[in-house]
């Protein structure tokens, strides 16, 4: 990537201290962003994907946690960074949309009051020009009679409407990096459609870049540039979308592909599932996570690898590049 | 079809009643589920989709008299079985189950797991009490979990797992009927697929009938013959779910199909339709076809006028005026 990037992470670890000692959920991730770059960030519960987004957003708060490794924003290191200097980029630089809508609105005040106060919380601007700004936003995010809206509580919009308001609020200071959670999960498909094209716009009016959680690879074809799947604290593989959808490199990226049912064309007699659970994170097996899923372990999978590859396309596998071309020739990514 | 269905709905609706209760003339009704007619042959799997809202769940609950019916009639091997009560409904209980979305919820979290699939050969005292623990054990094997599981509380057993004990529950008597409402949503990709297989290995071997309530289309796909798409309380759209997939007729499943991303590259893509707006109230519903207030299609006579659902000519049925061409 050409560019200075726009948020560079590394060695992120994020543990807690539990009655079972220290557990990791994140355990050393690097990666880096660039403007307008949006990654989608894949992997299953337990992952620590979410983790991941509320240490950059210095959200992790919990006295057992211990939090170590550089978050730079622009050149700006945030791990440590004391809250008041935090409050200055959050929510105007960088800014997050949680999965659940209602719990990052109040309750007790209108959708437009929540958003002026976004507003004024960060501009020195009147309360007449933030309300006209507010329900402005929130005409630009697709809500019919915006107005109307600005003067209801979030009780009485659907769940498109609410998720749509907290990305008006989001968008109020056009952040240029956009941390978003599963922002579809809760929502119908034909809603979540409508709400990828606005991230999509966001992104290209805006050269906001996005990091779009999900579990959902269809999602991640459809709006990503670039790809991280992360299992059990890692990231196991990251490359651009392309990379990912047609060559996946690690076994788990192959079996998560192979798992899901293909909506046209042959239905499998059956899907080939990834045996087994992820794995505890108080009990990790040693080397690879994935080890105790894989078809392919072996002795060498006792250590655990390191991402290699070229090109920007790097997979956490011991398997070489070779055989994994082989496997992939053979159909493992497909179900 | 001359074979006796299994399950017949006809014209079924259910009404819930809504607001304060003092105050009678506030009191308004939604119609969650809206003159359904849909049939369930033995053997073969009848899958659900919609989105929230479209009374799809409610329908289940109707289907598995958990619920009473406020009008229309449900039919269980040529039976009638509308108004039958509690205790004639009893026995019929063997032959319908239903497993749930959240199996942490449907299983009692204070009792062992041996003990939940022990009630269902107690309560219909299917079989002697001696055997019962080898009876569970058997079927825990069955759902691939151990026969040790059975001293273990549901909070010990991942979101997986968890389902397989709700499923080995509902398989307990061997029904002939299983109504699954969105089994596999609350878990992870790798572990629906897990599900998705067994509930089809236990169709094969057990002979089952299945009504699959889901809003995953890919899911739905996989695992059922047949598919009815439901919209604010209507049946849409039916027929063999390949052909309504891949050849939808009604503009509010072209519309759903669309929508859904797929997790493919330059895979050519249906043109999608990007429905405007949400779905209209259920407490009131637009009149005439009650997609008409979303649909790129619609006309004077789909404000005025609700369409019938009737046979499409080519083994399903379609409730729109203005049908893409087939």
């Amino acid at each position: 990537m050409p560019a200075e990037p726009l948020l560079e992470v590394s060695g992120l670890t994020v543990s807690f201290r539990t009655e079972d000692g220290l557990v990791e959920a994140v355990r050393g991730i690097s990666f880096a962003i660039a403007p307008g770059e949006i990654m989608g960030l894949v992997g299953e519960s337990g992952s620590g994907k979410s983790q991941t987004l509320l240490a950059l957003m210095g959200l992790i708060t919990s006295p057992n946690a211990v939090l170590s490794g550089s978050v730079r924003f622009r050149g700006q290191e945030l791990v440590g960074l004391g809250r008041r200097a935090l409050d200055r980029i959050r929510g105007r630089d960088m800014a997050m949309i949680f999965q659940d809508p209602m719990t990052a609105l109040t309750p007790v005040h209108t959708v437009g009051a929540q958003i002026v106060e976004q507003i004024r919380a960060h501009e020195r601007i009147s309360p007449r020009a933030a309300r006209a700004r507010a329900v402005e936003l929130i005409s630009a995010v697709g809500i019919p009679a915006p107005a109307d809206v600005a003067g209801r509580y979030p009780h009485q919009l659907s769940g498109g409407m609410r998720q749509r308001a907290v990305i008006a609020m989001a968008l109020s200071c056009n952040p240029a990096l956009l941390i978003a959670d599963e922002p579809t999960t809760a929502l119908d498909v034909t809603v979540q459609a409508q709400i990828l094209e606005l991230i999509g716009r966001l992104r290209d009016e805006f050269g906001s870049a996005v990091i779009l959680v999900t579990h959902d690879l269809g999602v991640v074809a459809e709006i990503a540039d670039t790809v991280r799947v992360m299992y059990a604290g890692k990231v196991v593989e990251e490359g651009s979308k392309r990379d990912l959808f047609t060559a996946p490199q690690h076994p788990y990226a192959w079996g998560l592909f192979a798992s899901i049912p293909p909506l046209e064309g042959a239905r499998p007699a059956r899907l080939s599932a990834i045996p087994g659970t992820p794995p505890r994170l108080s009990a990790l097996p040693a080397g690879c996570a994935f080890r105790p899923r894989c078809a392919h372990a072996h002795a060498a999978c006792a250590a655990m690898p390191a991402l290699t590859g070229e090109g920007g396309h790097r997979a956490a596998c011991v398997l070489s590049p070779a055989r994994r071309a082989e496997l992939l020739a053979a159909g493992e990514a497909r179900s | 079809m001359t074979a006796t269905p299994l399950l017949r709905a006809t014209e079924l609706s259910k009404t819930y009643r809504v607001g304060r209760a003092l105050l009678p003339a506030r009191r308004r009704a939604v119609q969650a589920v809206s003159e359904v007619s849909l049939e369930v042959m033995p053997g073969e799997t009848l899958g659900i989709v919609g989105e929230s809202g479209c009374g799809k769940s409610s329908l289940g609950r109707c289907l598995m008299k958990l619920q009473d019916i406020t009008s229309g009639t449900l039919e269980f091997e040529g039976r009638d079985i509308t108004r039958a009560s509690a205790a004639r409904m009893r026995p019929l209980r063997r032959e319908m189950q239903m497993v749930f979305q959240d199996p942490a919820a449907s299983l009692n979290p204070r009792r062992r797991v041996g003990d939940l699939l022990s009630d269902p050969f107690r309560i219909h005292a299917a079989c002697d009490r001696a055997e019962i623990p080898d009876r569970v054990a058997a079927l825990l094997r069955r759902v691939d979990l151990l026969p040790e599981h059975a001293m273990r509380f549901p909070h010990e057993f991942s979101g997986g797992q968890k389902q397989r004990i709700g499923i080995a529950r509902a398989l307990a008597l061997r029904p002939k009927l299983v109504v699954a409402d969105e089994p596999v949503s609350a878990l992870d990709v790798s572990i629906q697929a897990q599900i998705v297989n067994l509930l089809a290995d236990l169709r094969e071997e057990l002979g089952l009938t299945y009504v699959f309530i889901a809003h995953d289309l890919s899911v739905v796909r996989q695992i059922s013959n047949r598919v009815a798409v439901m919209y604010l309380g209507s049946v849409v759209e039916t027929g063999p779910v390949d052909r309504v997939f891949s050849a939808p007729r009604h503009p509010y499943t072209a519309a759903l199909r669309s929508a859904v991303p797929v997790p493919k590259l330059d895979v050519p893509r249906p043109a999608r339709t990007i429905l405007s707006g949400d779905l209209p109230s259920p407490l009131n519903p637009p009149p005439g076809c009650r997609f008409h207030t979303r649909c790129p299609r619609a006309t004077a006579l789909c404000r005025a006028e609700r369409p019938a659902l009737l046979p499409d000519g080519q083994g399903g049925a379609l409730a729109c005026h203005h049908p893409l061409e087939a």
